[in-house]
């Protein structure tokens, strides 16, 4: 089963991302939500204005904060969604579009991301 | 006072029947009768041929493992009087194939635990002049509690990814192979990582935790599992960045 | 050696041993199991708030008239609730999280195994910090 062992190989590595990926999740999603998608724009909490934002953004530990955050925790989805539809529609047969499909999203993410906080001026 | 109690039993027959179907008995309920004990009743008094394993009767040799209201039990540890007055459902253990009646095949286990050599793995045998192996109270402790393991496969019965899954190696097994790793004694921890990490052994557990739930011996195979996950990505981290690293 | 077909989904010589079919709806036979796919799904949770954090990012370098636009979508009432529920998914995922760390990884100390409250229990501490942190930075300014 040769496809079997290719992926069986990075298997190793994919659970570590995905724990990696769980730890990172766990400490700073929350926040994040509730702050940007709850609280400022409802009115609870004044929001940072525009100028204060890029200057954070502008700081180089920022930008490796966010990329961290915008991409381990991805590759954290892609393990869990890919066992959740493995095993919840029972589809393990597709298991090569699926991983394709799972892994790819989080690459894409990952180099967006990166890409976008390379650029900001 | 003649109480009694309703059996739901599975009864299948392979020369007659399609499918297992519920066959009910009543049977006298007293306060400290576990569900063997009526099995044997059934078995004595109603119809002789019922057909279950059993055997020590005090949860220690794993022989009696079933369904009982849908949960993974042994029989002898489970009292009726936690389900009366409802009737009581006994079915064979989950995820397996049932021969007959309450009787599964334990091959599929069997096979998977063999594969992980659960047995004491030294590159030289002490002989027996030099004494014995010496371990410390300690040392004890890193693999006691899965040792306590009886093999009666309600782990087995209460994973999703054993009954999804025909590749994976299953809760007891993996245990099993961790209580080897732990142990002090042992030098085959690179032996069994080969065919726990390589053969999908390991990988499909999404650690639902319904092993440790059931287990009656409190083994906690789900702990071992994920310790095991982090032990081979460590060894898989150790050997593509050293791959000069010594064997 | 043998050839690597496992036992119980294929039995040749005995067909007459019954095999039932798990149902694609076995994470509805038990709380435990319907808990569990919930546990899973919080992954979902994770990849919206990321991806929205994507977005904010990609608006934030487009000027303030591009991520004005960016905060006048947050407030739209679907997209709110979108993030009512993410945020109780991305919730529960720390939770549980934090709640089977410490049984993935058995720390002795002085021989004897710590307790798992004594893991997770620093751990939520350590969330709420972190959270206080990070909003600090946002609040100031």
């Amino acid at each position: 089963m040769p496809q079997q062992q290719s992926h069986l190989r990075l298997e190793p590595l994919l659970w570590t991302l995905f724990s990696a990926g769980g730890v990172v999740a766990a400490f700073f999603l929350p926040v994040h939500i509730f702050l940007f998608g709850i609280a400022f724009p409802l009115g609870w909490l004044k929001p940072p204005a525009y100028s204060s934002l890029v200057a954070l953004v502008s700081h180089p530990l920022v930008r490796i904060y966010l990329f961290v955050l915008c991409s381990v925790p991805l590759f954290h989805w892609a393990h869990r969604f890919r066992y959740t539809i493995y095993d919840g529609l029972q589809i393990k047969h597709l298991n090569e579009v699926i991983n394709f499909c799972c892994y790819g999203c989080a690459v894409i993410g990952t180099l967006v991301a990166g890409y976008l906080l390379w650029n900001i001026h | 006072m003649a109480e009694t109690i309703k059996l739901e039993v599975a009864r299948y027959s392979p020369e007659r029947d399609a499918a297992p179907r519920l066959e009910t008995f009543e049977v006298p309920y007293r306060k400290d009768w576990v569900v063997l004990d009526a099995l044997n009743y059934i078995k004595d008094k109603a119809d002789g041929s019922l057909t279950y394993r059993w055997s020590c009767r005090m949860g220690i040799c794993g022989s009696c493992g079933m369904m009982v209201n849908g949960e993974p039990k042994l029989t002898c540890a489970t009292f009726l009087a936690d389900y009366a007055p409802a009737p009581v459902r006994v079915e064979p253990l989950r995820n397996f194939p049932v021969i007959r009646d309450l009787v599964i095949a334990m091959t599929d286990f069997m096979q998977k635990l063999q594969r992980m050599k659960p047995w004491l793995i030294r590159k030289e045998e002490k002989p027996v002049s030099e004494g014995e192996y010496l371990q410390t109270p300690e040392q004890l402790d890193l693999y006691k509690q899965y040792s306590m393991c009886i093999n009666c496969m309600l782990c087995y019965a209460a994973c999703p990814v054993y009954g999804l899954d025909p590749f994976f190696s299953g809760p007891a097994a993996i245990a099993l192979a961790q209580r080897y790793n732990l142990d002090s004694r042992d030098q085959g921890a690179k032996e069994r990582f080969t065919t726990l990490s390589q053969h999908e052994g390991i990988w499909g557990c999404t650690f639902v935790g319904e092993c440790t739930e059931v287990c009656p011996k409190h083994v906690d195979p789900a702990g071992a599992i994920q310790q095991y996950k982090l032990t081979a990505a460590t060894q898989w981290f150790k050997s593509m960045l050293l791959p000069w690293g010594g064997k | 050696m043998k050839s690597h077909v496992p036992a119980h989904s294929y039995t040749p010589y005995h067909p007459k041993w019954y095999r039932k079919r798990v149902s694609t709806y076995w994470w509805l036979e038990s709380w435990a199991f319907t808990k569990f796919i919930l546990r899973e799904l919080t992954s979902l949770g994770v990849a919206y708030v990321v991806a929205l954090t994507i977005l904010q990012i990609h608006m934030l370098s487009h000027g303030p008239e591009a991520y004005a636009g960016f905060e006048d979508l947050m407030k739209n009432p679907f997209i709110i609730a979108l993030n009512v529920i993410s945020f109780l998914l991305v919730v529960y995922h720390t939770i549980t999280w934090f709640n089977l760390a410490p049984r993935a990884m058995t720390v002795r100390v002085a021989g004897k195994r710590v307790p798992g409250f004594l893991i997770s229990g620093p751990n939520f501490v350590a969330w709420l910090v972190v959270s206080a942190i990070v909003a600090w930075f946002l609040l100031r300014g």
